[in-house]
């Protein structure tokens, strides 16, 4: 998947993004290299999912520049992203169908898409459930049917926002595989969760937001044993923050 | 009541006997009404949809028509088409007043507005849903367009169903445009009006209990069709 030329990395350059008024992130300024897992923490509201649809491109900064470093032209760099969502977006249709919709999407040829979306059903353990409605499925079958789905479409970055908070811990197993799968395959994975056990089994790196500002960003080891801020010492220690 | 139950005999008489002056009428009611539809749908679908999904100057005040649309008086509408295809009007030259072509075109201008504005609807509430998913493939308008009204091709049947009830119940425009000549343009509500203002009620009535017969099983058939098919794609 990383033999092609790469879009990254990806640049925040004074970023910032209000809504009605209020200023949800303030100043971002990091830089996202390739083939890491970057794991986005902070509590609830500190703009991690803002962070990640800015990144993917689904919301526009009201200031500041996103820059992809790497080659490519806007096309490319679009189609070589995939996101995943909390509430997994299941189409109307069938497991295959999710899949070879996305890759219809994406102009690929129509035998060539049901290969590779029988491929990735498979890679997730989903091949039983082909023909099954995907809104039938249960949480966690649909959450790894949005990473197959994601797969097939071959991304060199993978956004993920909380994949498995609404997850069993055998399905955030599973999920946690499937991206450890994805990591594997040269893949770059930017995820965010409140999770610190799972931060701390996925993370090379931590970027660690509150209040809409980067508090600290760096490896991962270091974040968990050092934290530098008051703020990342009361996460980590499992303190309430707000 | 002995109109009613004169009404319902008769009916069932004309039902059963096949009369072929009937079969006519229920004949052309289903085919003015069913072509109106599906013209309705080929122009309303796209147009809800892309009023639904995209933002353009004006969105506001083309949803707000489609809204007021939905209640045209259908009097008005078959004035307007009437005033079109009279021989002194601008379409004159076409020679469609009082043919079935007239009151199909006065039904789909009737028609078009109600599955407009529902498929808008329907495909806004689907868009909050798949909106950020079919972003993220950057899905094309066109394929945007496509996998919304695709997907909610269920909730869409309804949209149809609404537009078909208002079709062949309605019977101010085709009266106008159509004339409600025998053998020509006489469909079941314009033969019911002259019926009654014969004064031969019960067969009015009859008509009446014909027509509902036939939107019962097309609403019917639309919902067996749409459950089955529905389990099977799961749009709950």
């Amino acid at each position: 998947m990383s033999t092609r030329q790469t879009i990254l990395p990806l640049e925040f350059r004074r970023v910032v993004y209000e809504a009605d008024g209020t200023r949800l992130l303030h100043d971002i300024d990091l830089t996202l290299a390739g083939g890491r897992r970057t794991v986005i923490l902070g509590p609830n509201g500190a703009g991690k999912s803002l962070l990640l649809r800015l990144a993917h491109g689904l919301l526009a900064p009201s200031s500041g520049d996103i820059v992809w470093r790497g080659a490519g032209t806007r096309e490319r760099v679009i189609r070589r992203q995939a996101m995943v969502f909390q509430r997994p977006v299941m189409l109307r249709r069938s497991a295959l169908g999710n899949l070879t919709h996305a890759l219809k999407v994406r102009g690929v040829p129509r035998d060539e898409g049901r290969e590779r979306a029988r491929a990735a059903l498979a890679m997730a353990g989903l091949s039983d459930l082909a023909h099954r409605p995907a809104r039938l499925m249960s949480g966690g079958e649909q959450q790894r049917l949005a990473l197959a789905r994601a797969w097939a479409t071959e991304p060199e970055i993978l956004f993920l926002d909380e994949p498995t908070a609404s997850l069993d811990p055998a399905a955030t197993r599973a999920v946690e595989t499937l991206i450890g799968g994805f990591h594997a395959a040269g893949t770059t994975v930017v995820m965010s969760t409140h999770d610190l056990g799972q931060a701390r089994r996925i993370a090379d790196d931590v970027l660690f937001l509150h209040k809409g500002r980067v508090v600290e960003f760096g490896a991962a080891d270091r974040f968990f044993e050092h934290p530098s801020s008051a703020e990342a010492r009361a996460f980590v220690a499992g303190e309430l923050l707000w | 009541m002995n109109t009613l139950g004169q009404a319902i005999a008769e009916a069932g008489t004309l039902l059963a006997g096949f009369d072929a002056d009937l079969l006519e009428i229920i004949g052309l009611s289903l085919r003015v009404s069913l072509t109106a539809v599906l013209i309705a749908c080929v122009i309303g679908f796209p147009l809800g949809a892309a009023v639904a999904l995209f933002k353009f100057p004006g969105r506001g005040a083309v949803s707000l028509l489609l809204n007021t649309f939905m209640g045209l008086p259908p009097v008005v509408v078959g004035l307007l088409v009437f005033l079109m295809l009279s021989r002194a009007g601008p379409l004159g030259v076409l020679g469609l007043l009082f043919t079935p072509t007239a009151m199909i075109i006065a039904q789909a201008l009737l028609v078009t507005p109600i599955v407009a504005a529902l498929t808008r609807q329907i495909v806004a509430d689907l868009w909050r849903e798949y909106g950020e998913h079919l972003h993220s493939l950057d899905a094309s308008p066109t394929a945007r367009l496509g996998t919304l009204i695709y997907d909610a091709r269920f909730s869409l049947a309804t949209a149809v169903l609404a537009g078909f009830g208002r079709a062949i119940a309605e019977v101010g425009a085709v009266m106008i445009v159509g004339g409600n000549i025998d053998h020509a343009t006489r469909v079941m509500t314009t033969a019911i009006a002259l019926e009654t203002s014969k004064g031969n009620l019960a067969t009015a009535l009859a008509l009446g209990f014909v027509l509902l017969t036939i939107a019962l099983v097309v609403n019917a058939v639309v919902e067996l069709v749409n459950g089955w098919a529905g389990r099977k794609a799961a749009l709950a």
